[in-house]
């Protein structure tokens, strides 16, 4: 989607506020909504596509305003509720209705270790014939879905270089819906920074962008 | 009786759901514009009671987020991507196997998982510059810089990083000739990125800690060179 989420190329933002000795959280709500995010994303009830859409959603005034937990809070929750774990009532209330006895497995802090260790990798090992190879000259689509997309605005109809093939991964535009993973390979595509913005931009600079095949056609 | 019970909760959420608007909008008119420390109280008491609900519903285990908060404010942060630096600073045979297969290298000095999956390092020389940030939303290499400080998620980082990286840098104090080309790596899909800088001069007797010690998270991300003087320099 067009969201404001899709920053690259915005002016206004105002200057980098740049913190000295920043802590790794600035209070501990922010540390919490961390960890339930992390907790309650180990239960596999969504994906992380999935997740990253929901802060899209946010509405544009509440996106720039928020904190940046507050909208993995707002998002966790939206996600929650859509997935059965909890009703909006009882997030209102803070009252549990019915003790979940669906329950799968619940992360222990034994297991938190094993659990950041493992990560959660989105590459997949099934064949996938690559579209593209190094050092061939490509278009990012101009395309524009109102759903969730990892295609920025910024590249769109540009033209680029295949600069490596990263291999096979899950799609964000089908797996962020359920509609299934789609893998397909991922390249590093190199565009030269006049290509994207122009003569105001320094001549030998570029910037690389991470796409999936359905992002790209040849040139 | 399911379609009563349904709709019972239909109107519920709705209700809910408004309620908890207007409630994002008053924490945000208090806490609007930088104090990180004036954390609306609203918000604290908000996530209080969303823990413990979770909590009693059997979906999370207090220990458990106990353990991740503690992770990632004491064991997973940027000493490890520090030290993976000054290995390859040292070590031509291990920073060759870094920069061609990234993952296995980094996994040598025992770090990997989450939001570190798919690495990537980028080698700065005295003719390239690299330079990451993700514009579309905070993808930033956790297992070998810890999460990602609020400069970097933040939308004038975002924005200005793809069309001003020069101006971006200029901003953290690094000032870079013409002739040297910047690659910013807009880091939006899975794969993570990480900054080799390069080994400041002077530094040739220094002992592998030594020089990990000289190492800083924003020289890992390119917005700062290493030097050897860190003091009064950006973390």
């Amino acid at each position: 989607m067009n969201g404001v989420h899709d920053m690259g190329g915005m002016h206004g933002m105002g200057p980098i506020q740049h913190e000295k000795n920043e802590p790794v959280f600035h209070a501990s709500w922010e540390g919490r909504v961390f960890a339930l995010d992390v907790a309650i994303d180990s239960r596999d009830k969504w994906t992380g596509d999935a997740e990253r859409h929901q802060i899209e959603l946010i509405s544009p005034a509440e996106y720039l305003r928020m904190r940046y937990y507050e909208k993995w809070l707002a998002a966790l929750v939206e996600l929650m509720v859509k997935s059965d774990l909890v009703t909006r009532a009882e997030i209102a209330s803070g009252k549990a209705m019915d003790r979940s006895s669906k329950t799968s497995h619940v992360l222990t802090a034994a297991e938190v270790p094993a659990a950041i260790a493992s990560g959660a990798p989105a590459s997949r090992n099934v064949p996938a014939a690559p579209h593209f190879r190094a050092g061939q000259r490509v278009r990012a689509r101009n395309m524009h879905p109102v759903g969730h997309t990892r295609l920025p605005r910024y590249v769109r109809g540009k033209l680029g270089t295949i600069e490596r093939d990263h291999g096979v991964f899950v799609f964000p535009d089908t797996n962020a819906h359920f509609l299934g993973e789609k893998p397909q390979h991922v390249y590093s595509v190199r565009f030269a920074a006049r290509q994207l913005w122009g003569e105001q931009a320094a001549p030998m600079d570029c910037v690389y962008v991470d796409l999936w095949d359905d992002y790209l056609e040849s040139a | 009786m399911t379609t009563t019970r349904r709709d019972f909760l239909t109107a519920a959420t709705a209700a809910a759901g408004a309620a908890m608007t207007g409630d994002f909008s008053h924490a945000n008119a208090q806490g609007h514009d930088h104090e990180h420390q004036a954390v609306p109280s609203d918000l604290t008491l908000r996530v209080k009671a969303l823990e413990s609900l979770l909590v009693e519903k059997g979906l999370v285990d207090r220990a458990a987020l106990d353990a991740l908060i503690d992770t990632y404010e004491h064991k997973i942060g940027p000493r490890n991507g520090a030290r993976v630096v000054a290995r390859a600073w040292v070590d031509p045979a291990y920073k060759q196997r870094l920069l061609t297969d990234s993952n296995a290298a980094i996994a040598e000095l025992g770090y990997g998982g989450q939001q570190g999956e798919h690495m990537v390092v980028v080698e700065n020389s005295p003719k390239v510059h690299n330079l990451v940030v993700c514009t579309l939303c905070s993808c930033y290499p956790w297992s070998v810089l810890g999460l990602p400080p609020v400069w970097y998620k933040s939308a004038p980082y975002r924005s200005r990083s793809v069309i001003d990286p020069r101006g971006v840098l200029r901003e953290f104090g690094l000032e870079l000739p013409e002739d040297v080309e910047v690659r910013v790596w807009d880091s939006t899909a899975e794969l993570r990125y990480l900054v080799l800088p390069e080994r400041p001069a002077g530094t040739e007797k220094m002992s592998e800690e030594e020089l990990a010690a000289l190492v800083t998270r924003d020289a890992m991300v390119g917005v700062a060179k290493v030097s050897l003087s860190q003091a009064g320099g950006p973390a």
